[in-house]
């Protein structure tokens, strides 16, 4: 079934069932790797995007649910002023490890300072404590923000 | 010189891009992710280029490929091997590109393992000296090339960050312009090496090679492997361990839209889709009957009986010094018993391999801690010699022991024999959890006695699989499995009589193998909680009561008293608030680590702070030991707070991040970690936070509610108030 999506700004029009989770479509479809799966059921945050600019777990969301809306990936998640800040805090803190789930920890932190620019402790729990990391980089995690936040250098 | 060959079965695209901190932007362009779309491109190593051996490659233009022979799973090797072999050589470490070797023991095996695996905190441990011979005999080269070229004495020239300098003329030559001279240089006998002071890379902050492409998708991980006529499979294994297929019926999984094809194996099913969707729509509609074996009944409750069993004979003596029988016979008695559940690696990355087998060769895309192990095992698979198998391997999201595993590359490789196409296998969570590799039971039992306050005689016996016995037999010696004692073997304190056993005890059916922190994770467990009720038992401070007993171990009882103060040990607390320690030489590193827990009256555990002091020798970059220090905090402290594997029926009864579950960052403390200063060849430090975390919070909940527990994961329901353990 014809669908048309926009992603990154880009309309892409693909054949996919209607149920068809958007996370495969972008990974199996259009071979957009950078969202990732990890553990089918919206439990883990790996598969985050952004929909009209909000953090979705991607693993369960119908294709068919998001025609006519905009699509964010981590790709271009760097266009974005708060995705930009977010990427080199990262970078500056040194947050990633394996970088499997920093795709998903990036999408959500984004959306999470484009909504709050200034987050307290609270609120950087609440937006990211969707998203597991197995090595284990909260600590950066938390500070990264702060620091993306505030716009200040490492 | 070796000119080595074996590099052609790498992509020439498989590279990294190393840049300086502030160029990561513009630097980083070169990606990991067209290695799986272009063709192999061979190269010769010499031509016009300086290959002094197997780890580097300087071309005319200066550019410089180090070649990786341990894998990057998020530990940051790739970085500061490349220090170490960067500072040896004076290389530009803005010229540095990072390349994955191919499978090859002989040029790439750890030299602790005579085998290509990353494993064991053994990276920088193993091939620290090798790696920086590798350095130093390579700029000898350089600098004889130009000494040559020049007419003047090799030792009358310097090298630093990619040039010769001949001081005396002012003349300089860089390495790109001296690359051909310095193949055809004779290499010294005898390099010397770097002094530590004059070390610019070791020692620094490096920024990663491998992190920038990690924060906008473009790092290709096993799983993102994309091949021309690729097909997506995924699997259903049988439920029960060791049951098998019985009957199929595919009828209406060939109906699902998009599925190609339903291969049945052994004892596994795949269906293969046009993508991942189809794949598992398509499992979803396959009615499977399976033979469930001998093992249907199979539960933890009857494992762990076992388990106790087993732990009652007497065990192969791995240590004895002193005279046990003497020393238990005197003083205060103290027994005890620590019980450790099995556990799952849940990389986040699933397990996955993609796989292309033609009539005369197979090509492997994946990510694994055991490149040569693959390979071999591969060409079983498809019946082909070990030549004949190409491995690709990417950046692992995520290893933890379960990538030193073939089995997901086997089950892709019996798959893929099958068709004629590409086929790219994803195990889904439930899969990748309920069919892993478990970090084996552990009963440690612990007879001590107590004489003036101190430990007079210390009696340990671990019960537990022998993973090494089936993963490097020829290191099952005498009974004793290295691993599973290590750390009962050298625990760190003045104990006179000491003796330590071993009984192998294999639980039936159940895969083992190893898992983050390897056999210390039992035993650091077990020892540090022992001596904890030890101290109490003594009446003693548990810092103090340590202190006492680590007077042969300076380096030990540093990063106590250091994480005492730090931790503020000894100021006060409020109710149900404790502080608890653990201290640990393993992998040649010592750390001591408290933990702040707050226990709430119906026993829910709240982590106040972690303050870790480490000392790994040389810290090759400290910023990567203290991420690892992090990381291995929370590994361990989520293991402790939740992980637990159980059976029933045969069947593992967890399937995902619901009921396996891990901490996230609203339950993370603050974690404070100092690297301490040394002078010391580096150790391991892969492993040893996740050990520091388990005994730590444990002792901590001992001391705000007097409870005792003595088995993982924590019993909440124990610690609600008016409980006793």
């Amino acid at each position: 079934m014809a669908t048309t999506l926009t992603i990154n700004g880009e309309r892409k029009t693909l054949d996919a069932p209607p149920e068809m989770p958007l996370l495969w479509v972008l990974r199996d479809i259009l071979g957009m790797t950078g969202t990732k799966f990890g553990c089918g059921i919206a439990q883990c945050g790996a598969c985050t995007v952004h929909v009209d600019g909000k953090a979705v777990r991607s693993c369960v969301l119908p294709v068919s649910a998001v025609e006519n809306r905009a699509i964010t990936t981590v790709e271009a998640v760097g266009n974005t002023p708060a995705g930009a800040k977010v990427q080199k805090a990262w970078l500056d803190l040194e947050v990633i490890q394996c970088g499997y789930c920093q795709s998903g920890q990036i999408m959500a932190a984004a959306a999470l300072l484009a909504a709050t620019p200034n987050p307290d402790d609270s609120d950087i729990d609440a937006a990211m404590a969707g998203n597991i990391c197995r090595c284990g980089t909260y600590v950066r995690i938390r500070e990264a923000i702060k620091q993306a936040a505030s716009g200040r250098q490492s | 010189m070796i000119a080595d060959k074996t590099l052609s079965s790498v992509s020439r695209r498989a590279l990294l891009t190393g840049g300086v901190a502030t160029g990561f932007l513009l630097a980083f362009h070169l990606p990991l992710r067209a290695a799986v779309n272009e063709p192999v491109q061979p190269r010769d190593a010499t031509d016009g280029k300086f290959a002094p051996n197997a780890f580097i490659r300087i071309d005319e233009t200066g550019h410089t490929v180090l070649i990786m022979p341990q894998v990057e799973m998020g530990q940051g090797t790739y970085t500061s091997i490349s220090a170490v072999l960067a500072e040896e050589l004076d290389a530009d470490w803005a010229k540095v590109e990072v390349q994955h070797a191919p499978p090859n023991d002989k040029l790439y095996g750890n030299p602790t393992f005579g085998l290509q695996v990353t494993g064991n905190s053994n990276s920088i441990r193993a091939w620290w000296t090798p790696l920086r011979k590798a350095g130093a005999t390579a700029r000898a080269m350089l600098v004889q090339a130009a000494a040559a070229e020049w007419q003047v004495e090799p030792a009358s020239c310097t090298a630093s960050k990619g040039e010769v300098t001949h001081a005396a003329s002012g003349r300089k030559l860089a390495y790109g312009a001296l690359a051909q001279a310095a193949q055809g240089q004779t290499p010294p006998k005898d390099v010397v090496l770097k002094d530590p002071k004059d070390f610019v890379y070791i020692g620094q902050p490096l920024k990663r090679l491998d992190t920038p492409d990690k924060v906008n998708g473009k790092t290709v991980y096993g799983i993102d492997a994309i091949l021309p006529g690729m097909k997506i499979a995924t699997v259903a294994t049988c439920p029960v361990f060791g049951g098998k297929v019985g009957k199929v019926d595919d009828s209406a999984a060939m109906k699902v839209p998009g599925v190609r094809k339903v291969v049945v194996l052994d004892d596994t099913v795949a269906v293969i889709g046009d993508h991942m969707w189809a794949a598992k729509k398509g499992l979803e509609a396959v009615k499977i009957e399976w033979n469930e074996g001998p093992h249907a009944k199979l539960t933890t409750k009857d494992i762990w009986q076992d388990l106790r069993a087993a732990s009652a004979k007497d065990g192969a003596v791995a240590k004895s010094t002193g005279d046990i029988a003497k020393g238990l016979a005197s003083g205060d008695k103290f027994e005890a018993a620590y019980e450790l559940p099995f556990l799952a690696h849940a990389s986040m990355e699933p397990i996955n391999a993609t796989v292309h087998v033609k009539p005369d060769s197979c090509e492997i895309w994946t990510g694994t801690q055991i490149m040569t192990r693959v390979q071999s095992e591969a060409a079983k698979a498809a019946g082909l010699p070990v030549d004949k198998v190409i491995v690709n391997n990417h950046l692992l999201g995520g290893g933890f022991g379960r990538k030193l595993e073939p089995d997901m590359v086997i089950t892709a490789v019996k798959i893929a024999k099958q068709v004629d196409y590409p086929i790219k296998v994803i195990w889904t969570r439930e899969e990748d959890i309920q069919h892993d590799v478990y970090r084996p039971v552990y009963r440690d039992q612990i007879t001590a006695s107590l004489v003036d306050g101190k430990v007079a005689a210390w009696k340990y016996k671990v019960a537990g699989s022998a993973v090494v016995a089936r993963w490097l037999p020829p290191a099952f010696q005498k009974g004793i499995d290295i691993d599973a004692v290590d750390a009962a073997v050298d625990a760190p304190y003045d104990f006179a009589n000491f003796h330590v056993e071993y009984v192998r005890a294999e639980p039936p059916a159940v895969p083992t193998g190893f898992w983050r922190g390897v056999g210390p994770n039992n035993n650091v467990f077990a020892v540090e909680c022992a001596m904890d009720e030890l101290a109490r038992k003594a009446g003693k401070d548990p810092v103090e009561f340590r202190r006492s007993m680590l007077t042969k171990n300076p380096r030990m009882l540093a990063v106590l008293n250091h994480a005492a103060e730090k931790a503020g040990w000894g100021q006060p607390l409020p109710a149900r608030v404790g502080r608890g320690v653990c201290v640990q030489p393993s992998f040649e590193t010592f750390i001591a680590t408290i933990v702040e827990a707050e226990i709430d009256d119906i026993g829910e555990i709240a982590l106040r702070r972690v303050t870790s002091v480490v000392d790994t020798g040389i810290a090759v970059n400290p910023d990567t030991v203290k991420a690892q220090i992090e990381g291995g905090l929370i590994f361990g402290l989520t293991a402790a707070l939740y992980g637990e594997i159980t059976i029933e029926k045969g069947r593992v009864q967890q399937s995902n991040f619901h009921d396996y579950r891990m901490m996230r960052i609203n339950e993370t403390p603050k974690i404070e970690v100092i690297v301490v200063k040394s002078g010391e060849a580096p150790g391991g430090i892969g492993e040893a936070g996740v050990n520091a975390g388990p005994p730590a919070l444990r002792n901590a909940i001992y001391a705000a509610t007097g409870v005792a527990l003595r088995r993982l994961p924590i019993d909440r329901k124990a610690l609600a108030v008016g409980k006793k353990a």
